[in-house]
């Protein structure tokens, strides 16, 4: 069991180089083979990792299950969790058998289009683990290559121009890190991730170009890696790439992309911004505060006034990773336990909302809300479903889309009573744009020619819904499930970061 | 047992809602309504054997982080035990009711199950319901709150290929969300000042919050006051006072039953619930204790005049229920708690009676709901025609002056004027007016539909009677026993619950006391059984006496050992005993039963001028109310739409939305953030398109393979550079 974290890790990867190799042909048979050797694997993959989950200690706020060895070109190969990332693991490795069931009725490319999937689990299980800059960095950008060619293979009619966009903004994003994980080598002298977590970043104020940078170097640091991980979350007003992806790419791409890949950047402001760079956190703050709030409020009406299924939901994630980044820098306990919630629920929630479109989408093959209308006729069970999930979207109470909203929530009042505010009047908008929506698609009569031969789900289909309904309720009902294991490393995080606040903070009010 | 009787009906629920396939619907209504009926059975039991002494089950854990703590939890005291008898009673009975109203639906065709579904949704509201009155902190009752807003919105929406329906649905849970913001922000401050969500620790500290200040947006508040404030927000949206209350009258969309269980008898109420069970703040909080009575006053008003001109049936009820809730906020206003939720208790026999009984009377004449077409139908429905007139007797407050005799609402509509009159005389006389046109309206319902000639067919007929092949379809006919029994319940509790449950609600005040577990307002504490006599005999001196005593209702332990003073609840910080709280400068219980006579009489005197000017208009002279609303066009107009809520709603605030929403995502998304922001670096995405427009899609795979060596690159520079 020593190493864990690298099984579950590449037990995927090894599937996917088996497949490339010795799967030939492209007949039904071939494909069917593909697809279940991917099921497979990433159904062992799940497995493998309730061993982690079961030998994790929640009372240790330290790294556990590390690995260290070297590699090649005197790098660091190193893995571990904690009680921030393990959950993470958890939700990737959970969710990534649902998608690949989704794909089920995929016809072209199989091969490939399995194979990618298989490698971005790898990659994004990677960035959950890696306790190394580089090894970070490397299965962070690598994780853009097969989303970038899941939406630009496998994608609608605009995939070229989406897949770009997504590629353009998310890697430019990353350079700027990359710039700073430079810089951060050469002032700690390391690479090693526990180590930077130890390490004292200079927060002296300096000038640059006649301009005081208040938190120095820190704030610097800060602003590059946000760069980065707010382009990913998405957060207002680099999230329009995120409408645009999410139309293109085929269902599961979409359910990949909200469940799980944008949590890389509310992970990376837990595991680099907030622990790092406390000052410059704390400088920055009011900003990010600000921007939250206004996503939520701001995408939200913009939801509204959508027409195309996938881009209302693709923005009401918006909306809810507003809740996450506000919930972070609120930097107490109920904020960052709300917002680490919020992205494992959203990660249910979002991703079972994507599947409901892909259900439809694969009967009719159109997103549009307008072709729609009184599904609930013919299709009862799907009806519910949706229902759930879109009650789960609004912040229902006993789902788990209440819990990380109310938590955050809770926390960010103790810290700015506006931002509060105009982040709760993000409650009436989401039921607003989510029963409209739901309203358009199932309800009424069902009038139009096209859709009378409509039918109710597959047990295929049911299949799929349900590990994310009992999910769904089983956080809504008892939450302790998750705030038992991230409780203890978030509260180390936020007493860390709390110390490092005042003294520099008198520091600042020396000097000027 | 009180567990039994919060998860029967979710039990219930999901045999009903999930295994009716199995076993049938029929089956499925039965389990679900026995389920009910086991619930209310033993909601008595407590009700009945109640001692006051409150007590609490933990179920579970819920949500925990740092100092955050709250548990799914029961907590049974007084308020508990009232609103768990009013829950399940009437829960119980509109179950029964639905057997037979629900047996044949034009909405539905043959083949088509709603019933289960039906049964289903009531049964979970009720569960909802039950977690909203039985919560031990304020996020579990946050939960029971959106659940019966769950509930109300699948049950609103329940003929879903209706879109008024629909749009009735959404207008419900979307206003009520309006509220919800601002009890969550009540939340969220009480815990940021008292570093808890569960009762007893906030009541501890509730009188520490009275000196405390808190900045919430623009300005620095009295944190009790503010709190007050934000809860009943909250309250206004459930409760549907003015402002937030136009979602009630569509949620008459509804099948009937539904509006008797949740928009007149239950959750609407559950906003005067809150008030009263967060009375240990409200006690200190006067100016949010005056925005209460105002707004109730007011709604009690406004929702009266627009009750009078209705025509749909169910809108007339729905109004008088919005006027009655604006009677109960305004006793709880002026902190006489238990008349609150006496007229709550009350309130709901009588109202949802009022419900069924217009039920019947649609269901009769084949759902026709306009008032115009009704007419003469009291030989025709014999049956219904008694329980209506119970009922109406009841809300129009009838009885014997000046004695404790009378129907439900007499007694408890009487306590909340008088409760005004020494609280606030604004109020009471917007509510002695209201009371006069209560009676109007409610006797117009009367003489409209049971009086006169059958006018069936006279004015705007012909919706829905396609299927002709029923000869009796014009021919009202009484409904079936079934109907006929939760009628003839709640008949009972519409004419006797206010006479056998005054005393306790509204009675001698340490019997009030006593009785909701409170200590009692005087000094003989051991012996509480002298103290009626001592109440009545002399009441000046308890009252001086009350002041004294009064200021310590903390632990029984404090009171025993010396008359503590008032300061020394901040330093024990311990919950104040009782299910509502009566603080020390509080006595407008005891001195509302010492107002004038004429304040006595005046609710009676107000409800024969309506029921005399209703029986001018709608029997002796059935043509002046035309030439009245012709003569008062605008007047009337303004009446009949409502004061134009509705209309105003969707200009300052839906077409606004829907505007904005569009703006920003053309002008803010579109031009500003894709276009300028990042207009360079976008600029590439057109060329590098342009350069794969050709391409097949494994021309993406050279571009995939060029990132590859890219990262490569990079990668071995950072290691080359790092190395030196």
């Amino acid at each position: 069991m020593d190493n864990l974290l690298s099984i579950i890790t590449f037990i995927p990867a090894v599937a996917a180089v088996i497949m490339a190799l010795f799967l030939r042909g492209d007949d039904a048979a071939a494909q069917q083979n593909a697809k279940w050797l991917a099921l497979l694997a990433t159904a062992a993959t799940f497995l493998v990792s309730l061993f982690l989950l079961a030998g994790f200690d929640p009372a240790n706020t330290g790294m556990q299950f590390v690995e260290e060895y070297d590699w090649i070109l005197g790098l660091q190969y190193k893995m571990g969790v904690d009680g921030i990332s393990v959950l993470f693991v958890m939700l990737t490795t959970f969710l990534m058998p649902i998608t690949i069931a989704s794909c089920w009725t995929v016809q072209t490319r199989v091969k490939e289009y399995m194979i990618a999937f298989l490698m971005l689990e790898t990659l994004m299980l990677g960035v959950f683990c890696a306790l190394d800059l580089v090894l970070f960095y490397l299965f962070f950008e690598a994780g853009l290559i097969p989303m970038f060619l899941i939406i630009g293979i496998w994608g609608g009619k605009e995939r070229i121009y989406a897949a770009f966009k997504f590629f353009l903004y998310t890697f430019l994003g990353s350079v700027l890190m990359l710039v700073a994980m430079i810089a951060m080598y050469w002032d700690a002298g390391t690479t090693d991730i526990p180590t930077l977590l130890t390490h004292n970043f200079t927060s002296e104020t300096f000038s640059l170009f006649g301009i005081p940078i208040i938190g120095g170097l820190q704030t610097m640091l800060f602003l590059a890696f946000f760069a980065s991980f707010a382009v990913k979350m998405p957060m207002w007003p680099v999230h329009t790439w995120l409408p645009d992806a999410h139309v293109q790419a085929p269902t599961a791409g979409s359910v990949v992309l909200a469940a799980i890949l944008l949590k890389m950047g509310g992970y990376g402001f837990l595991r680099f911004s907030l622990p790092m760079f406390p000052v410059g956190s704390d400088v920055m703050a009011p900003l990010v505060l600000w921007m939250s709030a206004i996503a939520i409020v701001y995408t939200s009406l913009v939801a509204l006034a959508q027409s195309d299924m996938k881009k209302l939901i693709a923005y009401s994630s918006v909306a809810h990773m507003g809740y996450v980044t506000m919930g972070i820098f609120a930097a107490n306990q109920q904020g960052i336990d709300g917002a680490i919630f919020q992205m494992i629920s959203h990660g249910f929630i979002s991703g079972a909302l994507f599947l409901c479109v892909g259900v439809i989408y694969d009967r009719m093959h159109t997103r549009e809300i307008d072709a729609y209308g009184g599904l609930v006729n013919k299709m009862p069970a799907y009806a519910m479903i949706f229902m759930f999930f879109t009650m789960a979207n609004v912040g229902l109470p006993g789902t788990s889309g209440f819990v990380g909203e109310f938590l955050v929530l809770v926390g960010i009042f103790q810290v700015n009573t506006w931002v509060a505010a105009v982040a709760t009047s993000g409650v009436i908008l989401s039921a607003a744009y989510a029963l409209w929506l739901y309203r358009r698609v199932v309800m009424g009569e069902l009038i139009k020619e096209a859709l009378k031969s409509i039918t109710d789900m597959t047990r295929r289909e049911k299949a799929i819904f349900a590990p994310l309904v009992v999910m769904t309720l089983l956080l809504g009902i008892y939450p302790a499930l998750v705030t038992d294991i991230i409780g203890p490393s978030v509260s180390a995080l936020v007493t860390d970061y709390q110390a490092a606040i005042p003294a520099s903070g008198a520091s600042q009010l020396a000097q000027q | 047992m009180a567990t039994i009787i919060l998860l029967a009906p979710l039990v219930g629920a999901l045999i009903c809602g999930f295994g009716w396939r199995i076993i049938g619907e029929r089956a499925g209504q039965i389990i679900a309504t026995a389920l009910v009926f086991l619930a209310a059975f033993l909601s008595w039991i407590i009700f009945l054997t109640f001692d006051g002494e409150m007590y609490r089950v933990v179920l579970l854990r819920w949500i925990e982080s740092g100092s955050l703590g709250s548990e799914w939890a029961i907590r049974v005291d007084r308020l508990t035990a009232i609103m768990l008898v009013v829950v399940n009673s009437v829960s119980a009975l509109v179950h029964l009711y639905s057997f037979g109203y629900m047996a044949h639906d034009d909405n539905w065709t043959e083949r088509e199950h709603y019933r289960a579904r039906f049964f289903a949704y009531l049964s979970f509201f009720t569960f909802a319901m039950l977690m909203l009155v039985t919560s031990d902190n304020l996020v579990q009752m946050f939960f029971g709150w959106e659940g019966v807003g769950v509930a109300s919105y699948l049950l609103i929406g329940f003929y879903y290929k209706k879109p008024s329906a629909n749009a009735a649905a959404i207008k419900a849970f979307v206003v009520n969300r309006v509220g919800d913001f601002g009890f969550a922000l009540g939340i969220m401050a009480l815990f940021f000042l008292t570093d808890s969500v569960r009762f007893d620790e906030v009541f501890a500290a509730a009188p520490a919050l009275a000196d405390t200040s808190i900045r919430f947006l623009w300005a620095d508040w009295n944190a009790a006051n503010l709190i007050g404030v934000l809860l009943f927000i909250g309250a206004m949206g459930k409760s549907a006072q003015l402002f937030l209350h136009t979602w009630l009258p569509d949620a008459m969309e509804g099948p009937t039953p539904v509006s008797a269980l949740i928009h007149a008898a239950t959750m609407v109420t559950a906003g005067v619930f809150l008030v009263c069970r967060m009375s240990p703040v409200y006690e200190y909080a006067p100016s949010a204790m005056v925005m209460i009575t105002v707004l109730g006053a007011a709604t009690a008003f406004v929702a009266a005049t627009i009750g009078l001109v209705q025509n749909d049936i169910k809108r007339v009820i729905a109004y008088s229920t919005m006027s009655q809730l604006g009677y109960m906020f305004v006793a709880a206003g002026v902190g006489v708690y238990s008349v609150a939720m006496f007229h709550l208790f009350t309130h709901a026999f009588f109202k949802a009676m009022l419900f069924l009984g217009a039920g019947s009377v649609i269901h009769a004449t084949h759902h026709e709901q306009d008032m115009r077409n009704y007419g003469g139908l009291r030989k025709k429905i014999p049956y219904t025609f008694a329980a209506m007139m119970i009922g109406t007797l009841a809300i129009t407050g009838v009885g014997i002056p000046l004695t404790h005799i009378g129907f439900a609402g007499f007694l408890s509509k009487d306590a909340v004027i008088e409760s005004a009159f020494v609280g606030n005389q604004g109020a009471f006389w917007l509510l002695v007016v209201a009371a006069g046109m209560t009676s109007f309206y409610s006797w117009r319902l009367m003489f409209l539909t049971f009086y006169g000639t059958n006018r069936a067919g006279t004015v705007g007929h012909g919706h829905g009677h396609g299927h002709g092949h029923d000869d009796h379809h014009h021919e009202p006919h009484e409904s079936p026993t079934i109907m006929l029994i939760p009628l003839g319940v709640l008949a009972l509790g519409a004419a006797f619950s206010g006479m056998i449950w005054y005393s306790v609600f509204f009675g001698d005040e340490d019997k009030v006391r006593d009785w909701f577990g409170m200590d009692a307002a005087h000094h003989q504490a051991e012996e509480p059984a002298v103290a009626p006599v001592a109440g009545t005999a002399a009441p000046a001196p308890v009252q001086g006496a009350g002041v004294a005593t009064e200021a310590a209702p903390s632990e029984g332990a404090v009171i025993a050992t010396d008359a503590a003073p008032a300061e020394d609840i901040h330093v024990a910080r311990v919950a104040p005993k009782g299910a509502i709280f009566i603080g020390p400068e509080n006595t407008v219980l005891h001195d509302a039963h010492y107002v004038p006579k004429w304040v006595k009489v005046s609710p009676f005197i107000a409800m024969v001028l309506g029921f005399a000017l209703s029986w001018l208009f709608y029997i002796k002279n059935p043509s002046l109310p035309g030439r009245l609303a012709a003569n008062q066009r605008p007047l009337y107009l303004f009446l009949l739409n409502k004061w134009y809520f509705d209309e105003l709603y969707d200009w300052v605030f839906v077409r606004p939305a829907k505007w904005l929403g569009g703006f920003l995502w053309k002008r803010g998304d579109g031009a500003v953030i894709d276009g300028s922001i990042n207009g360079v670096a976008m600029g590439l995405i057109p060329m590098l398109t342009r350069l794969a427009g050709r391409a097949q899609s494994g021309y993406v795979f050279h571009y995939a393979f060029a990132m590859v060596l890219g990262v490569v690159a990079l990668i071995s520079w950072l290691t080359l550079s790092g190395a030196q």
